[in-house]
């Protein structure tokens, strides 16, 4: 294993420089959460379709069970992260940001915690082919860690399509507040490292990159100090500056290679793979004990939370539970956000599970806006442009957005944007700009939506309308066809016919 | 004398530029064909009729002529409204009073229990969206269903009815 | 446990509109010292007055349109705008035609099209031009610097306070007596005249080492005040390095071809509003270019435009005339200069 030289990075356009608020959580090290009373989990954690329960009310489950299954190419299972009694099958609020409900399957443990006997570990993971590491990570409902909660199967399968050359392990973790890839890489470096091999000999690929912001001097001591353990030549250990959004998915793949992922596209499409630290970790944790996705490590920090920590928090468990395994919470706590700072999202009750998305609690400090201030009129500073990581120009997306010109937001990449945040904070205006990006979006896809439906119903109107033209003409022509053929003296003729015929009198 | 003069040359410019704008006017019109597609374009293609015309291009059609006003589309509602007059720089008026107003977007479904299979509504529909034959229950293809509501009066049993469809947004999604 | 619905992000911004317009204010604060120091109380008087009128008629456009008057006027674009005009205009000036200037700045410039944010031409700029085409004249008389070897009468502050409210003059001095011509337009009329540089230098006590005397020294602290706001990041680079290149350029060519008959870079540096427009006035980021590219676009044709009116056109100085005419190529500039987006072709 290498480290490479961090002048080989290219220049992301813009970013930010944001303070760290890690101190407090960043101790190394990882406690464990009581498993609750009850446990709830949803069937939708992640980004894609539901899974489909797969128990009933009443059923006993154990530890690492299958309790709902997959459903599509874009969906990841679910499994019962201790043993107890399923409870309840039943709609709840669950922690996202575009759907706030899901089917939520309640377990009342029973506090033993005994392990489901149909658990395999991956037989000889180092030379598992490409299609059984695939079914394993499959039926283990794995998915991305980083907080989009991608199912990994599908990134994967993606990337086998694609042909992709290089995986690139993002250990970047930049926005503020959250540690708990920092934790992970300073505890668990070897598992890291070995799923990293696990993938790279699957996939057949040659190179590797673990990309560690440079404000994380023990995770990268860890990391060399795991190699010689679980070295390999082929991942090469690289130094990412401090900036935020560094560490997200396309900004990650330009830094370390230059290449750029089209604007709709994912990394894979130019031979990019690009897997979270943790996900590494959890391959690792599969092939060898065989356990699926039922913990994961959260970064529970802020103001209002009194033991501020890294804690290893089983699915399912209410927020309320870890928040009290944490300390509790002090008097600043008014907001609760799960994720970061700059792109999390504001939970307004912790009576919600954790989620395989739920990377970093935090329950609001001082730093933390309390309010919007007033917005005034944007001021054209160019500020915003200056620091898009996407080069786009936030000004001339708002004006856009807020005057109407929803046509043009395609040609200025509305949908380019990363929501990163980075416009707001620079923003001497004061003007929820990401909001009304993320507005303008939806507005977006409504707008194109309905003109497709009205572009469908016009086709189908308009064909209607031709046909029933062209029956009407045909009705008309066959009229004309009778009236035309038709001999006028016709009955007379028959008539004479008629009485011409022998016996005909004698009717 | 000055004045005199003043008073020809303005006569003389006002008549060279109204000549030169009737003259534009005149061979500048913009294809007729063109304008009704694009005024059919900014209509939701509902084809309810209720606007008095039997579908969206019709009422496009005497837009351009001209011989209606562009306040007649109770499902596009305001916004349909504004892009009109925008797209023909008119005047952006209220949806006219004698139509009913805007309704939430929805479908038509059938109460499979109740229909007769009578297939009065088939013919009824502008964008083919229901399917059956006579004797066979019929069903509306709700992704097809422009809402148009012209399947309901039709029907002898009253089996069909306006449901709210769920938020596009979400479908849309 | 209940918490605050709220969006991301959470962070608060650091910056504000009202924090941004007072540092630029502030940052002409040590020019206007030096300005007081070799022109007297003029400058000083002028800027109470602008901020006064400015923030008078923001208020009545704001209490005219129905916005809220208080939260509106602490964004201290108004302020700004009376600073940058006070600088602007000569320190000797009837108050009318000074609160005419402001007038026009904020209303017509600003008000008219919107407020803050949405005028398309720079409104201490427009003022400016507006009272420079009404009251040309008056717009042109200008003190010379209170330096102990230029000999000139110099007015008494009862004197001077008479003219600026009623325009009038003790019998026995003329406004002549007391203006001076700037060395802008000793350097027209000499270019006039086929007067070699030098020899106008020589003859008239007017010039310091680049510029006019005492100006020079403004200018230093103008350009100082614009090296601090650089330094503090509320203005980019591109605009005042496009604007002195713009106008630098030409005038380094055009002294070198002319073998020193016209005024040099030095010259120009130090002369007229050059520091000013390129520091504080093309930098007015509602009414500039913003993209890195089109606002270097702009700058150069501010410095060009300026340096092309000095040389060949009707007034001693063009700043203003160019930033406005560059102003409005600035919806075409942005047009053509958006970046290229990350992952996209064009």
């Amino acid at each position: 294993m290498t480290s490479a030289p961090t002048e080989n990075l290219h220049r992301l356009p813009g970013g930010l420089r944001l303070p760290g608020f890690k101190a407090q959580s960043a101790t190394g090290e990882i406690r464990e959460v009581p498993i609750p009373g009850t446990l709830i989990l949803p069937v939708r954690q992640h980004a894609g379709s539901a899974a489909q329960p797969i128990v009933a009310v009443g059923d006993r489950v154990m530890r690492g069970q299958p309790i709902a299954r997959a459903e599509g190419d874009f969906s990841a299972s679910v499994h019962a992260s201790s043993s107890g009694t399923v409870v309840a099958i039943e709609s709840r609020a669950i922690p996202a940001r575009e759907v706030s409900e899901a089917v939520c399957i309640i377990i009342e443990t029973d506090g033993a915690d005994t392990p489901w006997d149909g658990l395999a570990p991956i037989t000889n993971p180092l030379a598992a082919t490409p299609d059984a590491l695939l079914e394993a990570i499959g039926k283990a409902g794995i998915v991305g860690l980083g907080g989009a909660a991608f199912p990994t199967l599908a990134k994967l399968r993606h990337a086998v399509d694609a042909g992709v050359d290089t995986l690139i392990l993002n250990g970047v973790e930049c926005e503020p507040y959250i540690s708990c890839d920092d934790a992970l890489m300073r505890n668990q470096a070897v598992e890291i490292l070995f799923g990293t091999r696990i993938m790279l000999t699957a996939l057949g690929l040659r190179q590797c990159a673990i990309g560690i912001e440079s404000d994380k001097p023990e995770a990268w001591a860890a990391f060399t100090e795991a190699a010689s353990i679980e070295g390999d030549d082929r991942v090469q250990l690289v130094a990412i500056p401090t900036v935020y959004p560094s560490g997200g998915e396309d900004q990650l793949v330009y830094l370390l290679t230059g290449r750029e992922v089209p604007s709709g596209g994912f990394p894979s499409d130019v031979g990019a793979l690009v897997h979270n630290v943790g996900t590494a970790a959890a391959v690792a944790d599969l092939a060898l004990t065989g356990t699926p996705l039922i913990s994961r490590i959260v970064t529970v920090t802020g103001e209002g939370i009194a033991n501020p920590g890294n804690y290893r928090v089983r699915l399912g468990i209410p927020i309320a539970d870890v928040a009290a395994c944490a300390g509790g919470y002090t008097e600043h706590a008014k907001r609760l956000i799960m994720g970061g700072p700059m792109t999390g999202v504001a939970l307004t009750d912790d009576a919600l599970p954790v989620t395989k998305a739920c990377n970093c609690l935090i329950a609001t400090g001082p730093a933390v806006r309390t309010s919007f201030e007033p917005e005034r009129p944007c001021i054209r500073c160019g500020e915003c442009a200056r620091i898009c990581p996407v080069r786009l120009q936030p000004q001339q997306l708002l004006r856009a957005h807020r005057y109407g010109a929803g046509d043009t937001l395609d040609g200025l990449g509305l949908i380019d944007c990363i929501e990163c945040g980075c416009c707001d904070l620079v923003c001497p205006s004061h003007i929820p700009l990401t909001q009304s990006f993320r507005d303008a979006k939806l507005a977006r896809r409504i707008d194109v939506y309905e003109r497709e439906r009205a572009e469908r119903a016009r086709e189908r109107f308009e064909r209607r309308q031709e046909r029933e033209q062209a029956r009407a003409d045909a009705q008309a022509a066959e009229t004309e066809r009778l009236k035309q053929g038709a001999n006028p003296n016709a009955i007379a003729e028959i008539l004479a016919r008629k009485r011409g015929t022998p016996g005909g009198d004698e009717d | 004398m000055d004045i005199v003069s003043a008073i020809a040359v303005l006569a003389g410019i006002a008549l060279v530029a109204g000549l030169a704008l009737t003259l534009a006017a005149r061979t500048l019109q913009r294809d007729a064909d063109d304008v009704v597609e694009r005024i059919n374009a900014e209509l939701p293609q509902t084809q309810c009729a209720q606007c008095g015309f039997p579908g969206c291009r019709p009422y496009a059609e005497a837009i351009a002529q001209g011989d209606v006003d562009i306040n007649r589309c109770p499902p596009g509602g305001d916004a349909t409204i504004a892009a009109l007059a925008r797209l023909l720089d008119r005047d952006i008026i209220a949806l006219d009073a004698s139509l009913p107003p805007p309704a939430p977007p929805g479908v038509a479904i059938i109460d499979e229990e109740r229909c007769i299979g009578c297939a009065r509504c088939l013919p009824a529909c502008p964008v083919d969206a229901i399917v059956g034959a006579h004797q066979f229950m019929h069903t509306v293809v709700e992704d097809l269903c422009t809402g148009c509501e012209l399947c309901i009066a039709p029907c002898p049993v009253d089996c069909l009815e306006m449901v709210a469809t769920d938020d596009n947004a979400e479908r849309a999604a | 446990m209940r918490f605050e619905p709220a969006l991301s992000p959470y962070l608060r911004p650091e910056t504000g509109v009202g924090a941004v317009m007072r540092e630029v204010s502030l940052a002409l604060l040590p020019a206007a010292v030096i300005y007081f120091f070799f022109f007297g109380f003029g400058i000083l008087f002028n800027i109470a007055l602008c901020i006064a009128a400015c923030v008078g008629f923001e208020a009545l456009a704001l209490k005219l349109r129905g916005l809220p008057v208080a939260t509106t006027l602490s964004d201290c674009s108004a302020i700004l705008t009376g600073v940058l005009l006070a600088f602007a205009l000569p320190t000797y000036l009837p108050v009318w035609v000074t609160i005419t200037a402001c007038g026009a700045a904020v209303l017509l410039a600003k008000h008219v099209y919107g407020g803050i944010g949405f005028n398309p031409f720079n409104p201490a700029m427009l003022g400016y031009a507006f009272v420079l085409i009404a009251f040309p004249v008056a717009m042109s008389s200008w003190l010379p610097p209170a330096i102990g070897d230029l000999d000139y009468v110099r007015p008494s502050v009862l004197e001077r306070l008479t003219y600026l409210f009623t325009g009038g003059w003790p019998a026995g001095l003329e406004l002549d007596a007391i203006t001076r011509a700037t060395p802008l337009d000793l350097v027209r009329t000499a270019a006039r005249d086929q007067l070699m540089l030098e020899e106008l230098r020589s003859a008239s006590p007017m010039f310091g080492d680049f510029g006019g005397r005492g100006w020079e020294w403004i200018g230093n602290f103008i350009a100082l005040g614009g090296g601090w706001l650089l330094y503090r990041g509320i203005i980019r680079w591109h605009i005042p390095v496009a604007v002195l290149a713009g106008m630098l350029i030409p005038a380094t060519l055009d002294s070198v071809i002319t073998g020193g008959a016209s005024g040099g870079p030095g010259f120009h540096l130090f002369s007229g509003a050059t520091l000013l427009g390129a520091f504080f006035i093309a930098t007015d980021p509602v009414s500039a270019a913003t993209s890195p590219r089109g606002r270097l676009i702009y700058g150069f044709g501010i410095g060009f435009i300026a340096w092309v009116i000095r040389k060949w056109g009707g007034y001693p100085d063009g700043i203003a005339f160019a930033v406005l005419l560059m102003n409005a190529a600035v919806p075409l500039i942005d047009h053509f200069t958006a970046p290229r987006i990350l992952g996209r072709e064009r």
